[in-house]
């Protein structure tokens, strides 16, 4: 019926176990914990809400370059009206003033290399 | 006859919708530009007077304001200089100047130089990433994070304003401004007329930082500037008219 089937069926097998061995480890090991980003400030709402900041916060600050840099616009409304400085380190950086705790929290979980830091000075605080 | 006819004003009004579509779509693309900021109907430009510049030939002051407030690296090896604004030995800054006899004060003393922000940039032109483009107030502004390093640009500028990031030049800042980014390695980099302190109505660092008042900044379109009255008043000439390239950094004789 099948030719080599034995050969086959212990590739695939070998396959299953091998190739899917992270899958596996998760499932026997758990997931390990999630990312916790802290952050210390007195300020209740970032730019947008939560869920947005978290979903599209790099499709924001990619909007933001552009507008600084290529178009000269400085600041910006937010969704309910409040004027921002379109700045990463006068801006963002008041509140989210510790990368190691927050920024890299969730970075390094998901395994993400942003290169704003290649360039942007990264606070005092955070580089020790 | 009717057949050819008809051919003719179908395909003559075809021809007119699609050139009508094109001039349209033109006019809106204009009209969405028209709202960016920079088009404030002004034309930046620097009037440097190099007697006045001359009077202290050990002063660095514009060269150490400028470098510390962008973050630039102080590279050890002189292939790998990165530089905005630097001294310039003047035969080497005015290479076509062929009058002799010139007063030996100014032809034996190196002239102060930086980006001239060309009406007609030649780096502008070569940029295959549009990293580098002409603002309308005049400044040839770049945007690093689009720079690929291909260093067309440094090949193409004329005057040599343009540096190259051999190496990662962080480590290489003296003290770095938290408020301005370094650049990386494989980015080009040169005088932007402080367009972050233009922002904030500040002149720019080199001008604010002169003792002698030797630099000064102003708006080419304003017949009143400050800049407009010290081109009436004296003769000046930029640095290699002939290549057409119209700099906006002029140099009273």
């Amino acid at each position: 019926m099948l030719y080599d089937g034995g050969k086959i069926l212990t590739g695939l097998g070998v396959f299953l176990v091998a190739g899917l061995l992270p899958f596996w480890h998760n499932a026997v090991a758990g997931r390990g914990p999630k990312p916790e980003p802290k952050l210390a400030t007195t300020e209740t709402r970032c730019v947008e809400a939560k869920a947005t900041m978290r979903a599209s916060h790099m499709e924001l600050l990619n909007r933001w370059r552009d507008e600084v840099v290529r178009r000269g616009v400085r600041t910006t409304a937010a969704s309910d009206g409040r004027v921002f400085e379109m700045s990463l380190t006068k801006g963002c950086l008041k509140c989210h003033a510790n990368k190691k705790d927050f920024c890299d929290a969730c970075h390094t979980y998901l395994a993400v290399t942003p290169y704003c830091w290649d360039c942007h000075v990264q606070p005092k605080e955070a580089a020790s | 006859m009717s057949n050819r006819r008809t051919f003719l004003k179908v395909a003559g009004f075809t021809v007119i919708g699609i050139a009508g579509r094109r001039l349209l779509s033109g006019v809106a693309e204009a009209s969405v530009t028209a709202t960016a900021p920079h088009r404030t109907g002004r034309r930046w430009a620097m009037v440097v007077d190099p007697r006045k510049c001359l009077k202290d030939q050990g002063c660095r002051k514009c060269i150490e304001a400028c470098h510390s407030t962008h973050n630039v690296p102080a590279m050890p090896e002189p292939r790998h200089e990165v530089k905005w604004i630097w001294k310039e030995p003047f035969t080497k800054a005015f290479p076509d100047q062929e009058a002799e006899f010139i007063d030996e004060t100014l032809t034996s003393q190196p002239v102060l130089v930086f980006c001239n922000h060309c009406d007609n940039p030649p780096c502008v032109k070569v940029c295959p990433t549009q990293a580098t483009w002409r603002r309308d107030d005049g400044i040839v502004m770049m945007d690093w994070h689009r720079c690929i390093g291909c260093r067309y640009c440094v090949a193409g500028c004329p005057y040599g304003s343009r540096s190259f990031n051999w190496r990662d030049p962080r480590p290489f800042v003296p003290n770095v401004v938290e408020s301005f980014p370094t650049r990386t390695k494989g980015v080009v980099e040169k005088c932007t007329f402080c367009e972050e302190r233009l922002a904030e109505e500040l002149p720019p660092a080199c001008v604010a930082a002169c003792p002698e008042k030797a630099l000064t900044f102003g708006d080419l379109n304003d017949p009143g500037s400050e800049v407009r009255s010290l081109l009436r008043a004296r003769f000046a000439v930029r640095r290699k008219p002939a290549l057409g390239t119209h700099p906006a950094v002029y140099y009273l004789v």
